[in-house]
């Protein structure tokens, strides 16, 4: 275990360290110490090492996250794991807003809640979150599941293409193009799968299914007049 | 970009720390507004029949003891003036609109940062921690306050168009992002008695919040009309003299924190200016939802 304390050492020395990292590196395992709301912690990783954060941290952790296991014991700021591309995310509070924005893979899992903008032009990632989440979820979402076991805010999947949404909880009014559709076997074995992946406790079974109505796929010359 | 704080200490006990913890949390939001900062502290209550009002000269070697005694003259009551750099604590036996009129008649070069019983306001150019030291924010007791540091991008660094601003008595308001229809609320506002200053959005959205405050509105509820009449982008934080209150507009694009214990409760842009706050590790911390007015009160 290594361990990096924050409060000793400035941000760019962790992430040059991080950086640096070759494949068969030894240090697997590093403990981050005294974050206290720093942003940009751990960006960039591309091995397949865990980093575990002690506190709560500022915007954009774990941004661009390759192969690497972040947990964040504590909350979060805006912009958490931004354009993950593979690896796991965790933070064991809340999240503030862009929770894995444009992710084209990985896993990130929120056990609190996330804020508004959750998965935004999301294009493979997969996104769990044990609490609610905020307006504008999952805006241009792309591909990839996005999981709530609470309660989504407005304008959730506004136009959407061919990502997953499950809602265990309440939705507010859909965004442009979102509808929900229905829940098959099929798509319970699939969530059932992602959130023991995640470690969430839920009921797949009390989960209603949201996505793209495609009807902003191409141009409809009928509403030729409305521009 | 600018940075905001907001702190409210419900335990009496912590109060003494409350100027620690509020200048921990300012010099926290450094990277979000190095230009200038302002603070606004609700600390040692006026004598009962007396108001204090904070007041502003550019010039360091005013003559602020002479102007005291001017006052003292006029009024036949007694003065009290205390002074911090460029700023002084004026206090008078007197009803506070009396002294700002006879201010604005004497001496027009004096601006008036706030004025009431409880808060006293200021603000500077600099980096917040050495604004929060020219004016020793450090050693103020109080019940809460609240702060700003500004990142100019738009128009000149000047104590004018600082926050926070007051727009009544022991009122003060600390906002972070524009408003797009303060023009035609300003002309609504004056229409309607208010009186500006600046040309300022942020001053626009205080003095609705004062006539608003003013029709007998309580701070929530004035917060709540807010929502309605004030179009933009905002994070706000509002001191009263027995209230404090915090609301974002509905795209929620200007960031805020909040964090609670049972014995403060703390709002700023971002989670770094929390970090120093004794008990912080235990606090629960939460982004504030959008169009939710949060609010506390000493009552």
């Amino acid at each position: 275990m290594t361990e990096f304390d924050l409060a000793a050492a400035p941000i760019r020395e962790l992430n040059s360290r991080l950086h640096k990292l070759p494949p068969d590196t030894n240090e697997r395992a590093w403990r981050i110490v005294n974050p206290r709301g720093a942003h940009s912690i751990a960006v960039g990783l591309t091995q397949p090492i865990e980093v575990r954060i002690a506190g709560h941290v500022g915007y954009y952790c774990a941004g661009m996250n390759k192969e690497a296991t972040v947990v964040i014991d504590g909350q979060c700021g805006w912009g958490l794991a931004e354009n993950i591309m593979s690896g796991t995310v965790r933070v064991t509070g809340n999240a503030s807003q862009g929770v894995a924005a444009t992710g084209r893979g990985g896993l990130v899992v929120v056990e609190g809640d996330a804020g508004a903008r959750c998965g935004v032009s999301m294009k493979g990632v997969d996104i769990v979150v044990a609490g609610s989440i905020g307006h504008m979820s999952a805006f241009m979402a792309q591909r990839g599941r996005l999981v709530v076991c609470g309660d989504a805010g407005d304008d959730l999947g506004d136009s959407i293409y061919e990502a997953v949404i499950y809602v265990g909880g309440k939705t507010g009014r859909l965004g442009a193009d979102c509808v929900e559709k229905e829940m098959t076997a099929e798509h319970v074995a699939d969530l059932r799968a992602l959130l023991e992946r995640a470690g969430i406790e839920a009921d797949p079974t009390k989960f209603r299914r949201f996505g793209s109505a495609r009807k902003l796929y191409h141009f409809n010359v009928d509403h030729a007049d409305s521009y | 970009m600018c940075g905001i704080v907001g702190l409210f200490v419900k335990n009496p006990e912590q109060r003494a720390d409350l100027g620690a913890n509020l200048s921990r949390m300012l010099v926290g939001m450094t990277d979000r507004g190095p230009d200038s900062a302002g603070i606004a502290v609700y600390h040692d209550p006026s004598a009962s029949g007396w108001c204090k009002l904070t007041l502003f000269h550019p010039d360091e070697t005013y003559a602020w003891r002479a102007m005291a005694g001017e006052l003292a003259a006029a009024l036949d009551e007694e003065t009290d003036v205390f002074l911090k750099a460029n700023h002084a604590v004026l206090s008078a036996e007197a009803e506070e609109g009396e002294v700002r009129a006879w201010l604005a008649a004497h001496h027009p070069e004096i601006r008036i940062m706030g004025y009431g019983t409880l808060m006293e306001v200021y603000k500077d150019k600099g980096k917040p921690a050495s604004v929060v030291d020219k004016y020793g924010i450090a050693g103020m007791a109080g019940t809460h306050g609240i702060g700003h540091t500004r990142m100019a991008t738009e128009s000149a660094v000047t104590t004018e168009h600082s926050h926070p601003f007051t727009a009544a008595s022991d009122m003060c308001l600390v906002h972070n992002g524009s408003l797009s229809n303060h023009n035609r609320l300003r002309l609504w506002l004056q229409r309607r008695g208010q009186v500006f200053e600046s040309d300022n959005d942020t001053e626009v959205a205080a003095r609705y919040f004062a006539h608003r405050l003013g029709e007998g509105a309580s701070l929530r509820e004035a917060m709540e009309a807010g929502l309605k009449d004030l179009d933009g982008f905002y994070t706000f934080a509002m001191g009263t003299r027995d209230g404090f209150a915090v609301l974002r507009d509905g795209i929620a694009c200007k960031p805020a924190v909040l964090a609670e214990t049972d014995d403060w409760v703390a709002m700023a842009s971002e989670y770094r200016s929390l970090a120093g706050l004794p008990g912080v590790a235990d606090a629960k911390v939460w982004e504030p939802e959008p169009t939710v007015v949060y609010s506390w009160s000493l009552n």
